[in-house]
């Protein structure tokens, strides 16, 4: 059973305490909504490069050109 | 001269590793909160996080961020957590990510904000830093402080975190 520590600071003591059920459900429905939340950053940073590299095009400049300026 | 700046508590990972580190009964006498902290998680795909939960409260989190890859900057931004870029099991063996956060003005009614600074340790070209400004919309006093890996599902041995109080006088 996966465990988590736990330290309370007004006494400094930590303890080792296991997960209940109810939050290894959690973790995992954090665990799919955090790979969905990175897939949609991926999205978007890719669709913002594809844009830009559109711009670039027909302004006529290479990707080197671009990153060159970009820089 | 008054002590402005004083470790609250640490809590280090053993041998089981763990699925998360939390801080409880935070003491409301100071002005300020820094974590500091040196973490590995046992995702095994790519550079991993950690993220920060204040409260046990899931939601109401955003953050933008400035992200150097090691070879490309960037910089993009979420409303589903604020958290720090940390090593995973893929990484330089017997390495661990770096990361400071500070929340200022943490037992005050407004939302908490944090500022966070976060590097990778990797002996390759990806190596993930990050910088964020981070914002919990909450007006609650911050009470508590998880660390929980962002892919991973638990964190490697040796992990560890300090909280420090920060006091203005």
């Amino acid at each position: 059973m996966p465990t988590k520590l736990i330290v309370d600071c007004s006494t400094g003591v930590t303890t080792e305490v296991e997960l209940t059920a109810e939050e290894i459900a959690q973790r995992e429905a954090d665990a799919q909504a955090a790979a969905q939340a990175k897939a949609d950053e991926e999205a978007a940073a890719a669709a913002k490069q594809a844009e830009k590299e559109a711009i670039a095009a027909r302004l006529g400049l290479s990707a080197e050109e671009l990153s060159t300026l970009l820089s | 001269m008054a002590t402005t700046y004083e470790a609250i508590a640490t809590v280090t990972v053993g041998s089981g590793g763990a699925a998360n580190m939390e801080f409880t009964s935070i003491p409301q006498t100071y002005t300020d909160l820094v974590i500091k902290a040196s973490t590995r998680t046992n995702y095994g795909t790519q550079a991993d996080a950690c993220i920060l939960q204040f409260n046990s409260n899931s939601s109401s989190y955003s953050m933008i961020r400035l992200q150097g890859s090691g070879s490309a900057a960037s910089s993009n931004s979420n409303t589903t957590n604020i958290r720090a870029v940390t090593d995973e099991d893929n990484a330089t063996a017997n390495t661990f990510g770096s990361w400071e956060a500070y929340v200022p003005n943490y037992t005050l009614s407004n939302n908490k904000s944090v500022s966070l600074d976060s590097v990778m340790e990797n002996n390759a070209t990806a190596a993930e830093q990050n910088l964020v400004a981070g914002l919990w919309s909450n007006t609650a006093a911050i009470t508590s402080i998880k660390l929980l890996p962002l892919n991973g599902t638990a964190f490697k041995q040796y992990s560890t975190a300090t909280l420090y109080g920060i006091k203005n006088s």
